[in-house]
């Protein structure tokens, strides 16, 4: 078990520092374009490439400038960004707590949904709300999330002008203002957890065990919360872990769209505008959080299963 | 035993007769044969998009018409036209030529890298499994539009950089797939009879295992190709798609966003089209594997 | 047995538990109704066991299910009633069934892992059964459990209380599953195949244990199986099956003596019996196969396959059953309409004798063959120590000989090894260390992929699971076409294809069947394509590893004849795997009893099958089911689990569980192999003389001494 997670944590670490020196080699190296080109533009001359270079330490060997890239970045020290004018650091924070903020909000609705309508018809596979759970999620599913966005300020925003089409924030942190991006993420997204959840509880359902509780004499009750529950959810459990991974492709979108001041949006424009400090620090950091939510979603597997915990 | 006086001659006629009865299946699921028709609608259409198209999607003519408003020349812009006055109809005509000609080929150049990883990893074991695995585990840590930005960041957008990063980023979940398939499948007897009269890894791989993998594999080529769409359609929509004027569903989006407070249908129209196509897609999955389940 | 079970011949004094009465079941499909057991009656006395036998689907697991009133959404009860105590069950609520279920009727199923929840403690799994039937404090109920757990004979209950099911072995983990049912003491179990999942020494332990606990907590008991042998050591009375009827019935001495239905007699001339070997008394199998539930024939379900069929008589509607007269206590009723004009002494199992096959030269020699597998283990102490690295001994020092046109059969439970050996065999594994020499080469360290074209053909392999045999992938022809052209038999096409043509006319399959896919082929069927595959290249040397383990009987019986007929005609050396002493028996010129990856006894049938023994030998012998209620045993009861291969015991690996254990020696001591005659060799440090002292282990009666010989 120990063995089981310092291993996973090991694995952890030595994909962050594959990914931190491709991350370097894509964008910090000619492998890819010159990058005094891209932070100074087509137009700017040799010299003034030159004069960049020397101030910025890029006639360093490349091996150099990854190790104290990489050592500054572990202290902390996350670097300028050229767009802004300030450090990353700076930059970078706010934006991510409002996309926890985002985050929060959307799995917040997506858990218990998806849960209980999953569960619900795993429990009675073929019943109506199985049926139009199945539909629902093809539905929801096949709308990628630009167009929902699209769909819904068409009818929320233009047509019963009920909400604002933009999330900017821009006079202070307004919740009304969360509704629609929340939305777009968790309709896009229930529909796979629900289905997920559906599948798990229906195999659980067969499962012979089941079969014994019933016999048994138990109530419908205990064999559902006792001995179906518990191993339904292990499934759930991983695949909402692995949604977070998921999410952080889904808020580029969304912040995108409505205009919402958070890490996905920042990481975009850093890429469109070539400010490689801010995007090798975006990159590392979403990277981050998806490396270590699967982390600990192998790790919660493995205590919910106890055919892995005691073996 | 009632299956064999059924048997004709006919089930052994060739593969075009094997494709239709397979497809005859489909008849067994609404919701495949829904699936089915929503993509063979799009694909006539994009196939027919020069002779059926009323306008050149990319003549600029008449700014801001709403749907069904008349052009000049006695034209009418059935779905108006956008803000540089190009007519949306033929435009989106256009554009699922784009779509449906660079998601299959993504797509299959994806699973062709992707199954054959697989079945090396999964069949051979090892070393190679190792390798293979440690990479992929890598590539899937990345939250896949993050990956897109930074490689087409990087390499720039255009059409094949499009289909490359895809197959990247989709060939190690294609592998995880087929390995789990050939894990399963390789411990079978008719695997073993075929080692034990000596035949060689490749021919054990691609004559007695893959054939016994396609049921999944079809299922989940379905529902990747309605990811590939999508993912063609956020590039797009994010500006990181194929450069302009040629029409592009997500782009199309991209430029008319703006305006869709006073013009809906110009964001709407292409939108309808991407989710139609999407679902084509998922319910044609779908079905598949209800039937599938089925037998 | 219990005597109270005479049932209402003499007079019927007790209420009886069960009374099923007319019942008719069906199952609800697509392609519509499907009539799954009809007019079943049944009639359960209190303390008695009824025995329920039939082949695979027959109706038995339907009608169990029946009765736990428990048929699933597309299953419904069309006809009759199932009383309990009176009471009749299709009319109950579903609050009335849980307060009999669980508390009145306890069930024991077939896969004891599947059965249990894999998530929850088996303390937790146990408890709820009295909490929730019975007001009890958890304290009672805990110390309530404990000691049903020391009934069924787990040993440190309270370890096994706190444990995982995956914790526990095959054997510990049905044997809480039976403590599970007894926990509310329960007047009626019903078991539905509990061995089948087992290893036979271990399925002995629990046979013994389900016969012990009817006598001691007085539960009546409903017992299926397939398996004839098992029925006689658990059952008072017996019922047999066929598509969906009962054929027979009777008190199971008065039918496995005297059998009247065809059917029956044809079952019993399926399965092999100690007295029987292939060349003395062959299989009989039954004719065709069983019909779906949709193509059963007018009046007798077994008509088209049976000998005594008469036009007009036997189809002309469905009839009742009739009761046997002769001995009233018996109870025999049977379904047929011409038993009394059957001479049933013609029936009785054993086809016509036959010459025993010529046993040519030496064509394999195994010597000292080894073969381990190294296994990483990555514990963190194994790190520390630096232990990572360890042997599992699959094989070790492997000696036999096989002759042209022989039978050796391989013999041992699961994980004694003899699988390896068939993978190191055929080139699919390579040896660690030693010899096999077959045809004078040694192929024991030469993978498949660097065995000449030659070499391959000659060793082909017959498989164990009918279902994954064929690549379901392409058709029948090109399968055993493959083959033909590999090994290069034909060249040119059309001789090819008459090739295959050929082969099918072996395997007794029409020719049409070249064009088919495997789905479209029964178990049996496809078994018969697998032993044509393995024959299509000439083979000298074939091995079956469990041909026919995972066939029904009748169906067994057939494939087994096939694979005899082939092998005695191409003078072919057949390598026998299994773990059926009986089936081995029959099949057999020489045995190899294996345990552990060891050889433990090896030796002629006839030396294997009487005294001196290896103990293990012993036990296993005493392990086998026997249909024929005229034949004795000796039991020896082994306790404990077959440990596993990757922590062998040291010294003799049969040492944990072995019932005539010397001393210390036995776990320090590899065993020493004592030759007790001409190719008899036994591994054991008990003295030969000793163990000659023992008597045989399976009495047969001589044939005149029969009750049958009347």
């Amino acid at each position: 078990m120990l063995t089981l997670i310092l291993r996973r944590v090991g694995f952890m670490l030595f994909t962050m520092l594959v990914v931190s020196l491709v991350l370097f080699l894509l964008l910090d190296t000619e492998l890819a374009g010159d990058p005094a080109t891209r932070v100074l533009g087509q137009f700017a001359s040799e010299h003034q490439k030159e004069l960049w270079r020397e101030e910025h330490g890029y006639n360093r060997p490349v091996m150099v400038r990854y190790f104290d890239w990489v050592g500054s970045f572990v202290t902390g020290d996350l670097g300028i960004s050229n767009r802004y004018r300030a450090p990353v650091a700076e930059v970078l924070w706010p934006r991510l707590w409002n996309t926890a903020i985002l985050g929060f909000w959307t799995f917040a609705l997506i858990i218990p949904i998806s849960l209980v309508f999953g569960i619900l018809s795993g429990m009675r596979e073929g019943s109506v709300l199985d049926r139009s759970l199945s539909v629902t999620g093809i539905l929801t599913t096949s709308v990628p999330e630009f167009a929902s966005a699209v769909f819904f300020s068409s009818v929320f925003v233009f047509g019963l002008q009920w909400l604002p089409g933009t999330s900017g924030m821009t006079d202070g942190f307004d919740p009304v203002q969360l509704i629609l991006p929340v939305m777009v993420l968790v309709v896009y997204d229930f529909g796979y957890v629900a289905r997920m959840t559906r599948a798990s509880m229906a195999e659980v359902m067969t499962a012979q065990y089941i079969r014994t509780a019933v016999l048994k004499g138990l109530a419908y009750k205990t064999v559902i919360l006792r001995h179906a529950l518990r191993n339904a959810l292990i499934a759930p459990f991983t695949v909402i872990m692995l949604q977070i991974n998921w999410l952080l492709s889904g808020v580029i979108v969304v912040e995108f769209y409505f205009a919402y001041k958070g890490f996905g949006a920042l990481l975009l424009e850093a890429s469109l505008n070539n400010d490689v400090a801010l995007l090798e620090a975006c990159a590392m950091i979403a990277v981050a959080v998806a490396v270590g939510t699967q982390t600990l979603a192998d790790i919660g597997y493995t205590i919910l299963n106890p055919r892995i915990r005691f073996s | 035993m009632a299956l064999q006086t059924t048997i004709t001659g006919a089930e052994y006629g060739g593969a075009l007769v094997r494709a239709l009865k397979s497809f005859a299946l489909l008849r067994e699921s609404w919701i495949g044969m829904i699936g089915a028709a929503i993509i063979i609608f799009w694909s006539l259409v994009a196939l027919s998009a020069p002779w059926l198209a009323p306008l050149d999607p990319n003549a600029v003519i008449q700014a801001f018409a709403k749907p069904g408003a008349a052009g000049p020349d006695g034209v009418t812009f059935w779905l108006g036209t956008d803000h540089l006055g190009r007519d949306i109809l033929s435009r989106l005509m256009w554009g699922s030529r784009t779509v449906l000609f660079y998601a299959p080929i993504a797509t299959v150049t994806a699973y062709t890298v992707g199954i054959l990883m697989g079945l090396a990893a999964g069949y051979r074991g090892g070393l190679v499994d190792d390798i293979l695995s440690r990479i992929s585990d890598i590539i899937l840590s990345f939250p896949v539009l993050v990956l897109y930005i930074i490689v087409i960041g990087a390499v720039g957008a255009s059409g094949v950089n499009i289909i490359i990063a895809i197959t990247f980023a989709s060939a190690p979940g294609i592998m995880r797939i087929v390995r789990g398939l050939v894990l399963d499948l390789r411990n079978r007897d008719y695997v073993a009879a075929a080692q034990t009269r000596g035949d060689s890894d490749w021919r054990i791989m691609l004559v007695e295992i893959l054939p016994n993998a396609r049921g999944p594999l079809i299922v989940d080529a379905c529902l990747r190709l309605g990811y590939v769409i999508i993912t063609i359609g956020v590039l797009g929509f994010l500006g990181l798609g194929l450069p302009p004027p040629d029409p592009d569903w997500g782009g199309m989006v991209n430029e008319t966003r703006q305006m869709a407070i006073v013009f809906p249908h110009m964001t709407l129209m292409p939108c309808i089209a991407i989710s139609s196509l999407i679902l084509g897609f998922n319910l044609l999955a779908d079905g598949l594997r209800e039937i599938a389940l089925r037998d | 047995m219990n005597n109270s079970a005479n049932g209402s011949g003499n007079g019927a004094t007790a209420a009886p538990i069960l009374e099923c009465k007319d019942l008719c079941i069906s199952y609800y499909t697509r392609a519509g109704e499907i009539p799954a057991v009809v007019d079943f009656s049944l009639t359960v006395q209190p303390g008695e066991t009824i025995g329920i036998v039939g082949e695979s689907g027959c109706g038995k697991s339907t009608v169990a299910m029946a009765i736990m009133q428990y048929m699933g959404h597309n299953g419904g009860i069309t006809g009759g009633s199932i009383k309990f105590k009176g009471r009749d069950m299709t009319k109950m609520s579903e609050a009335e069934l849980r307060q009999l279920r669980g508390s009145e009727i306890a069930m024991i199923y077939q896969e004891p892992f599947a059965s249990l929840n894999p998530s929850l403690r088996v303390s937790t799994q146990l408890l709820e059964v009295p909490m929730t039937h019975e007001n009890i404090t958890r304290a009672e109920a805990r110390e309530r459990c404990m000691q049903v757990l020391r009934d069924v004979r787990l040993p440190d209950p309270a370890r096994v209380m706190n444990s995982y099911p995956h914790q526990l072995s095959g054997g510990q983990q049905q044997r809480v599953v039976i403590a599970m049912g007894l926990l509310s003491n329960p007047s009626l179990l019903l078991l539905d195949e509990p061995t089948t999942a087992l290893d036979v020494t271990v399925e002995a332990g629990i046979v013994k244990l389900i016969a012990d606990i009817s006598a001691k907590y007085g539960t009546s008991q409903i017992y299926i199986s397939h398996n004839l042998g098992l029925i006689l050591e658990t059952c008072d009375r017996v019922f047999v099956m066929y598509s969906g009827e009962v054929v027979e019935e009777g008190r199971i001495k008065s039918l496995f003596t005297w059998p009247r239905h065809p059917y029956t007699h044809g079952l019993f001339a399926c399965i092999p019996l100690p007295t029987a070997d292939k060349n003395a008394a062959p299989l009989r199998p039954i004719p065709g196969q069983l019909p779906l539930p949709h193509e059963r024939p007018v009046g007798c379900y077994y008509a088209p396959r049976c000998n005594h069929f008469k036009e007009g008589l036997c189809d002309a509607r469905h009839f009742p059953m009739e009761k046997v007269e002769g001995d009233e206590g018996a109870n025999h009723f049977v379904r047929c309409l011409r038993w009394r004009e059957i001479d049933h002494h013609q029936e009785a199992p054993g086809g016509d004798p036959r010459a025993a096959a010529e046993i040519g030269d030496c064509c394999l020699e195994v010597t000292d063959m080894q073969k381990y597998y190294p296994v990483k283990d990555s514990s963190l102490k194994a790190l520390f120590t630096g232990k990572r690295m360890r042997n599992v001994k699959a094989n070790e020092s492997l000696n036999f000989r096989a002759h042209e046109g022989e039978t050796v059969a391989i013999v041992g439970e699961s994980g004694c090894g003899k699988s390896t050996f068939a993978k190191v065999l055929m080139g699919l594994e390579t040896g660690t260390g030693g010899e096999i020499r077959h045809d004078g080469v040694d192929i024991a360290e030469i993978a498949v992929r660097d065995r000449s074209n030659r070499q391959i053909s000659s060793l082909q392999m017959v498989f164990q699971n009918p279902f994954d045999t064929l690549n379901p992938s392409h058709t029948i022809g090109a399968q055993i076409e493959r083959v033909v052209k590999k090994f290069g038999v034909e060249k040119n096409k059309a001789a090819v294809r008459e090739r295959v043509m050929k082969l099918l006319d072996t395997v007794k399959l029409p020719r049409d069947f070249y064009y088919r896919k495997p789905r479209q082929l029964s178990g049996g069927q496809k078994q018969r394509i697998g032993i044509a595959r393995a024959f299509a290249g000439n083979p000298s040397m074939v091995i079956a590893d469990e041909p026919v383990s995972a066939l029904d009987v009748s169906v067994a019986a057939a494939v087994t004849e096939l694979l005899t007929d082939i092998q005695r005609e191409h003078r072919t050396t057949l390598l026998f795997i299994s773990h059926d002493l009986s089936v081995v028996r029959y099949l057999a010129d020489r045995i190899v009893v294996m345990y552990l990856g060891q050889i433990m006894e090896r030796g002629t049938t006839e030396q294997i099958f009487s005294p001196p023994y290896h103990p293990y030998t012993e036990a296993l012998l005493s392990a086998v089911p026997i249909a024929d209620p005229e034949v004795t045993k000796r039991e020896i009861v082994l306790d404990g689990n077959v440990p596993s291969a990757m922590d062998p015991p040291s010294g003799c690996p049969f040492s944990t569980r072995c019932p005539r254990k010397i001393g210390a020696i036995c776990e320090t001591e590899n065993p020493p192999e004592r030759q007790a005659s001409e190719r008899h060799y036994i591994k054991c440090h008990i003295e030969l003389d000793e163990l000659r002292k023992v008597e045989e282990v399976i009495h047969v009666p001589k044939e005149e001494e029969r009750i049958r010989a009347e």
